[in-house]
């Protein structure tokens, strides 16, 4: 009996169930791979699409001029320009300010209850959708502080949208370094600040990095809450000072897609691929950064 | 660091604390502000608007003479393309994920699940474009001839692509911190895979996938570009999914394509709209991380 | 097993003629499992070499041997649980009611509902008393009637000797149970398929001194209708419980190699390997 049983034999009701699991065995990752297929499948359909359409209208001229009602004229100069200046100074504000967060939570606040607070705004604040940091940005910045609908208006507003994302990598840096090391340079009589000054920094520096890298293509991409802070403009200038008013990429893209003719699509699909392409220099650095961070890791 | 007195390295370290406690209080300020701009310019526009109207009223003609100002068409727009989207990504997310944690090698996981992050990286600007002009003409008008240019099914599809990677990726890591002497014990007692999968790991690490599915849809509520570009700004109640729908933040980001001058009701409509639509996806992300929470308490 | 074997064992064990005395085991008409010249390594590196040695039937079973000389890699090895391990390549041959475990036309997975097992942790699965022990009953795809799926559940509880104590809650969750009363409902849930073989892999090394005891009653309580192997560095406890005992040690090289093996008492009163003698009397961790 041990026999038949070992063999998947035996009785015939089993035996019918045994196949039907085999079967099942079988189809059930079939089935699960489906799902990672979709993905790719609508990336590169996404990907293939707008290459397709938008790679005529890839001129140089694409990105020196200025937008223009004549789509065989226009270019995003302006709005290139303007997201330069609007997430740079964005990014110069969010990543210090992640950094200190997650050295105070992770090396001096240990997990007393108003270090808890803090991580559980942190991830409030993430989950804030970006239209509310646009509504408030105008509120606050653009007319309670009086900035107007100017460059800093939005890039505080995107310097604090970003905020809990590369904090949340930070402190993920911080807790990749070894205790050990922590506790020998305490051992030596360091104080914490040299301890994260000489031994946690320059080791978690290059993944943090790699977060504010993360955090900047992000803001990159958002084009709502700068819709409600700098409105839909059409500007033929560049920007000369941080109270300058402005746009963005995503916001200019955006202009193009709301127009109906096809020579705006086709002019929209191109700064898409322009987007698209400097989103993925910023995130192959990031990636280049974060393996150096393991290399470190490893070889200490 | 030898020659300096203790005494001076102790105050450069008790200055450097409060800097960076100081830092880390930013968030919670920035919280601060967001609830109390809100608040303060939705006591404005409630002045004017009853608040039993805006819960109730089934009008929403803000930017028109004849004003009326009942979110309910916003908020059924905005839950019917959050509802879409979720029913889109739940269970390809899911399949993805127990594909990527329990059947692919490691290699082949190091390599999808970053592709599969992508398409939460991907600007939404860019999914409008995509929706607009290929999946509703060239993909959804084939199977239903009559379908808007503008429509809530297109929306709530493509919100589901830019989510699916929340629900993928929260669940492939609910299910990978399953003990791996649930998975033995499974097998030992003649479990296939299949069921090892499907009986074990999935309902162990359920918790973590219903928290990755609250947090998707909360994410879903709040996408503006997606339903501002292929949505239109037509705020009608209706359950039809192929007509246009105005969603909450489409709202704002026509308000604000507009001109809204400081101190209009339309102006005051923007907070009293962003605070509503704060509140709710709140609430949302609040029951996430509770439910999160507990499971990680679980092992 | 009778009583002439094992006489003719122990004087092979007690003359020194080790080999010999595994050798005889082939002789135990009664075995149920018989391993022969096993080993395990893991991609290069051995955890066990050439093992072999008898389980009789109905007998409870004891490996001991200091940690990290390879008996849960032993025991693992018998239902094939190794196969999930990466890495992990079996030489040699066990023999389960004389088929070679490891032949191809085996499914390991009708294999395992065979030969249950018991882990060190209590492990139940996050669902309710009921549905844990109910659980391999339903993945092996024996349709039962309502009625008949509850007898059995009470059954496997009753001889896991829990029943008393979950009768009035058997839908609450499993992890509602204290430990040592989680880790009979892990037997329960073994013995719920019905298996022939139980291996336990230190099913107590987690629980308190009572919870142990109990547990250690319910496997002499079973001895009759099951053969029980159990992996315990406990040497009471191997004591207590079983009918024979094998010891194995780690060889200079690390690898798991079994020394000594034989009737519980002859190898705790008069052990043949100088080695088993310190282990028991302390001297070897």
């Amino acid at each position: 009996m041990g026999d038949q049983v070992l063999k998947g034999e035996g009785d015939v009701s089993l035996k019918r169930a045994a196949t039907r699991r085999k079967v099942l065995d079988g189809l059930v990752p079939v089935i699960a791979s489906i799902g990672v297929f979709v993905a790719i499948a609508f990336l590169v359909s996404l990907l293939l699409y707008v290459v397709v359409t938008g790679a005529g209208r890839l001129t140089p001229t694409l990105i020196t001029d200025y937008p223009s009602a004549n789509p065989r004229e226009a270019g995003m100069r302006s709005a290139i320009l303007g997201s330069v200046f609007t997430v740079g100074l964005a990014g110069l504000i969010c990543i210090p300010l992640s950094i200190a967060t997650a050295v105070y939570l992770n090396e001096y606040a240990g997990n007393k209850w108003w270090s808890q607070v803090l991580r559980y705004n942190i991830a409030n604040l993430a989950g804030v959708p970006s239209i509310v940091f646009g509504v408030v940005g105008l509120g606050f910045l653009v007319y309670g502080l009086g900035l107007g609908r100017s460059i800093i208006a939005g890039a505080f507003t995107l310097a604090i949208l970003t905020l809990p994302y590369v904090t949340v990598v930070c402190v993920e840096a911080l807790r990749a370094v070894p205790d050990d090391q922590r506790l020998g340079a305490y051992a030596l009589g360091a104080t914490t600040f040299e301890v994260v000054r000489y031994i946690v920094l320059p080791r978690a520096m290059p993944m943090m990095l790699t977060g504010g890298i993360l955090g900047i293509s992000r803001a990159l991409g958002e084009a709502a809450p700068i819709l409600v802070i700098s409105g839909l403009l059409f500007i033929r200038e560049d920007p000369t000072s941080l109270l300058s008013e402005f746009t963005v990429i995503p916001l200019q893209l955006y202009s193009w897609i709301s127009r109906p003719q096809v020579a705006f699509q086709q002019l929209a699909a191109a700064g898409i691929i322009v987007l698209l392409a400097i989103l993925l220099a910023l995130n192959s650095l990031a990636i280049y950064l974060r393996q150096r961070f393991y290399r470190r890791l490893e070889a200490g | 660091m030898a020659s300096k007195s203790i005494y001076r390295r102790r105050l450069i370290n008790r200055i450097v604390q409060s800097a960076f406690l100081f830092a880390s209080l930013v968030s919670t300020a920035a919280l601060v502000v967001i609830f109390f701009t809100l608040t303060a310019e939705s006591m404005s526009f409630f002045t004017n608007v009853s608040v039993i109207e805006f819960l109730t009223g089934t009008k929403w003609t803000v930017l028109f003479a004849d004003k009326h100002f009942g979110i309910l068409p916003l908020l059924n727009a905005t839950l019917i393309t959050s509802a879409i989207a979720v029913a889109f990504a739940t269970p390809v997310g899911l399949a993805a994920a127990i594909y990527m944690s329990e059947y692919a090698g490691k290699r082949a996981r190091n390599l999808i699940k970053p592709v599969v992050e992508t398409l939460s990286g991907i600007p939404t600007v860019v999914y409008g474009y995509f929706a607009l002009y290929f999946v509703t003409p060239q993909v959804l008008r084939g199977l239903i001839p009559d379908l808007g240019i503008h429509n809530a099914l297109a929306v709530g599809l493509m919100i589901g692509v830019l989510i699916l990677p929340i629900v993928a990726s929260l669940s492939d890591d609910a299910m990978r911190s399953v003990p791996e002497d649930l998975r033995l014990a499974a097998y030992s007692l003649g479990a296939r895979k299949y069921q090892v999968v499907l009986k074990v790991i999935v309902p162990a690490a359920l918790s973590g996938i219903v928290a990755s599915v609250i947090l998707a849809f909360a994410r879903a509520m709040g996408e503006t570009m997606i339903a501002a570009i292929a949505g239109g700004f037509r705020p009608i109640l209706s359950f039809d999914v192929r007509e246009a729908m105005q969603t909450m933040p489409s709202y704002i980001a026509q308000v604000a394509t507009g001109d809204a001058p400081h101190g209009t009701i339309e102006y005051q409509s923007l907070f009293a709209v962003g605070l509503f639509l704060l509140l709710i996806t709140a609430a949302l992300n609040f029951i996430g991380i509770r439910v999160v929470r507990r499971w990680e308490i679980r092992y | 097993m009778n009583e002439d074997t094992a006489m003719n064992t122990l004087e092979m064990v007690t003359s020194g003629r080790v080999e010999e005395a595994v050798e005889h085991r082939t002789a135990f008409d009664d075995a149920i499992i018989q391993v022969r010249g096993l080993s395990v390594r893991y991609n290069a590196r051995y955890a066990i070499k050439d093992i072999s040695i008898d389980f009789g039937r109905n007998q409870i079973t004891a490996i001991i041997g200091p940690s990290g000389c390879g008996k849960s890699t032993l025991l693992r090895s018998l239902n094939r649980m190794n196969d999930l391990i990466p890495g992990a390549v079996v030489e040699g041959k066990v023999l389960y009611r004389g088929i070679d475990v490891y032949s191809k036309e085996v499914d390991p997975v009708a294999l395992r509902s065979r030969i249950g097992m018991v882990f060190q942790r209590p492990n139940p699965f996050p669902m309710s008393i009921f549905d844990n022990v109910a659980f391999g009953l339903r993945v092996n795809g024996i349709k039962l009637s309502k009625d008949e799926l509850y007898r059995k559940v009470k059954e496997a509880l009753e001889k896991a000797a829990l029943w008393e104590e979950v009768k009035d809650r058997l839908d609450a969750h499993a992890y509602s149970l204290s430990g040592g009363q989680q880790q009979r409902l892990c037997i329960a849930r073994a013995l719920a398929v019905e298996p022939e073989v139980l291996l336990l892999d230190e099913p107590t090394v987690s629980l308190d001194p009572i919870s142990t005891a109990k547990i250690e009653e319910l496997l002499i309580s079973i001895k009759k209708d099951y053969t029980i192997i159990i992996v315990t560095h406990n040497m009471l406890q191997a004591a207590r419980v079983s009918d024979y005992t094998a010891v194995m040690m780690p060889d200079e090289n690390l690898v798991g190699r079994l020394i000594e093996f034989g009737p519980t008492k002859e190898v705790f009163t008069r052990p043949r390997d100088r080695r088993t003698e310190a282990y028991i009397a302390g001297r070897i961790g």
